[in-house]
């Protein structure tokens, strides 16, 4: 969809914002069957700010935005998401909190008994919101995914890709205030990984909502640092030198711990050996 | 095959009750918070109810015909072939057509409920509804249990009604007993106690046979081997409750209405 017209100052607005944690993890641990997963995470994310979680397969990626989410509960730590304690809350209170995050899991996780529309409709029909408006706002975030046209469509008649951008559809089409995304591009060939990003860096610039993205491919977190949403171009364009904040930073685990927590330039220049073995 | 130790065998054990039981519990409560998912419930009472009618019909109508043709030979034995109609009946309305209609449906939907959910748990659609602010105790366990319980008394009721015919087209057509007799018979020998026990056992049936569907599939792990298995132990475990139910129930419910 032809993205919203922003005001003049919008990229100003990117670096202006004042910085309010969204998030915020301390000392979290958790373990399963015995093995610990992650082992004393700290760390906070900005309102407006995009975090990359890097890490080898396993290393706990997955687990901070369940966490976050509070799909887990931690064993040890507190965890803050817009300015609740979701590791203190009890399951029936966090229903109202997640109305406000939205989540793109690894394998897109749609309903496979709904069609796409009622899938993206799900968390509207959920909030009794009028039919009308539940039409124009699933057609405007199927628009935004460039997949109008699936409309009346089942997720198994979708491809791989498509179903992911359903999923991004269907986590944004209420503009919560967090996006998490889950392996967006995981198992998707390179040019439907591109489109995947190209939809996520849209969604970072036109509406500004902060964001944890999990990632295996280094390429997609480096090209979310360095690209913005050109909206007179329609899309994504390096940075190359304009006074652009993406306000995207990385963050790396490993072995349940976080080793690395800064922006695209710091990883790049890093001396640690395993960062450099990892990003090479 | 990992062999696990006693210990962890009852710790596991205890789990898996203090989480059905906290399950079943909500599937309760929910009926009385909102939101409540009327169209869902109707749902899966068209699936459980109507989808169970030619199998519990056929298995009643079988089942009264077999009651009656052992039945006679045993009362002929004391020239009280008229009788058929009364073993028949207190056989049917009391024990057989609450348990058969329960296994049934066990055998269906339990079976139907684990798959479902299961399928959805490992694909992490359980997950995405909790992120999208959706209870999937209320969403899915709730109108599932509703819907059992409601369409396991009809049922029961139906299956009751085709056992007795059952009985009466073996009697008529093998025994050559009257017809009035035999639904006269049938319908003297029954007392308010019999019908009452034959009314509640259902109630607690398909509120066993749905939570116990739906705990296996929420609880299943391991792709699709880990939905088979849940489908498979559902089926046996709320198979297994109903027939232990049945005989502590049947002997609370005979002692009350004594």
């Amino acid at each position: 969809m032809p993205a919203p017209v922003l005001p003049a100052e919008s990229s100003a607005r990117l670096t202006d914002a004042q910085p309010q944690p969204v998030i915020v993890f301390e000392d979290v641990a958790i373990s399963f069957e015995g093995s610990p997963v992650l082992d004393g995470i700290s760390f906070s994310l900005e309102r407006g700010e995009t975090k990359a979680l890097l890490g080898v397969a396993g290393s706990g990626k997955s687990t901070i935005l369940k966490l976050t989410m509070g799909l887990l509960q931690p064993d040890r730590g507190n965890i803050w998401v817009l300015g609740q304690e979701v590791s203190a809350m009890k399951e029936e209170d966090l229903f109202e909190l997640r109305r406000r995050i939205g989540m793109v899991f690894q394998e897109s996780a749609l309903f496979d008994s709904l069609t796409v529309r009622d899938n993206v409709a799900y968390r509207l029909i959920e909030e009794d919101v009028p039919e009308d408006k539940v039409q124009k706002r699933v057609e405007e975030a199927l628009r935004f995914v460039e997949l109008e046209h699936t409309l009346n469509m089942l997720p198994s008649e979708l491809s791989g890709g498509m179903r992911r951008r359903v999923a991004i559809a269907r986590a944004i089409v209420d503009q919560p205030e967090i996006v998490l995304y889950d392996s967006p591009t995981g198992g998707l060939d390179p040019v439907t990984s591109t489109t995947i990003i190209e939809l996520i860096v849209k969604q970072r610039d036109v509406y500004h909502n902060s964001s944890l993205l999990v990632s295996h491919r280094l390429q997609d977190a480096f090209t979310m640092a360095t690209h913005y949403f050109d909206r007179n171009q329609n899309r994504m364009v390096p940075v190359n030198g304009a006074h652009i904040d993406t306000r995207t930073s990385f963050l790396v685990l490993r072995d349940g711990k976080v080793i690395f927590d800064g922006s695209a330039h710091d990883l790049a220049t890093n001396r640690d050996e395993y960062i450099r073995e990892y990003i090479s | 095959m990992e062999l696990i130790s006693p210990t962890d065998w009852t710790k596991n054990f205890v789990l898996a009750v203090q989480e059905w039981t906290n399950l079943a519990a909500r599937s309760i409560a929910n009926v009385f918070r909102q939101p409540r998912y009327v169209a869902d419930t109707l749902q899966q009472a068209d699936l459980i109810g109507v989808g169970s009618l030619p199998i519990v019909v056929l298995t009643g109508f079988f089942t009264g015909g077999v009651l009656a043709l052992n039945a006679a030979r045993t009362l002929e034995q004391y020239g009280s072939l008229s009788l058929t109609g009364q073993l028949v009946s207190i056989s049917m309305v009391r024990e057989l057509g609450p348990t058969l209609a329960g296994l049934m449906v066990a055998g269906r939907n339990a079976s139907g409920m684990a798959s479902e959910l299961g399928s959805m748990k490992v694909t992490e659609q359980i997950d995405a509804m909790r992120a999208l602010g959706t209870d999937p105790s209320k969403k899915l366990v709730t109108p599932r249990v509703v819907a059992t319980i409601i369409m396991l008394f009809f049922l029961t009721i139906i299956c009751d009604f085709f056992g007795l015919t059952g009985g009466f087209a073996v009697s008529q057509l093998g025994l050559h007993l009257d017809a009035h007799q035999y639904w006269s018979n049938a319908y003297q020998s029954l007392e308010f106690g019999d019908v009452i026990i034959g009314l509640i056992k259902p109630l607690l049936f398909g509120f066993l046979v749905a939570t116990i569907g739906c705990y296996y599939g929420l609880t299943s792990r391991g792709g699709t081997q880990g939905v088979g298995r849940a489908t498979t132990q559902a089926v046996v475990a709320a198979s297994i409750l109903i027939l232990a139910v049945n005989y502590f129930a049947s002997q609370l419910l005979l002692y009350l209405l004594k």
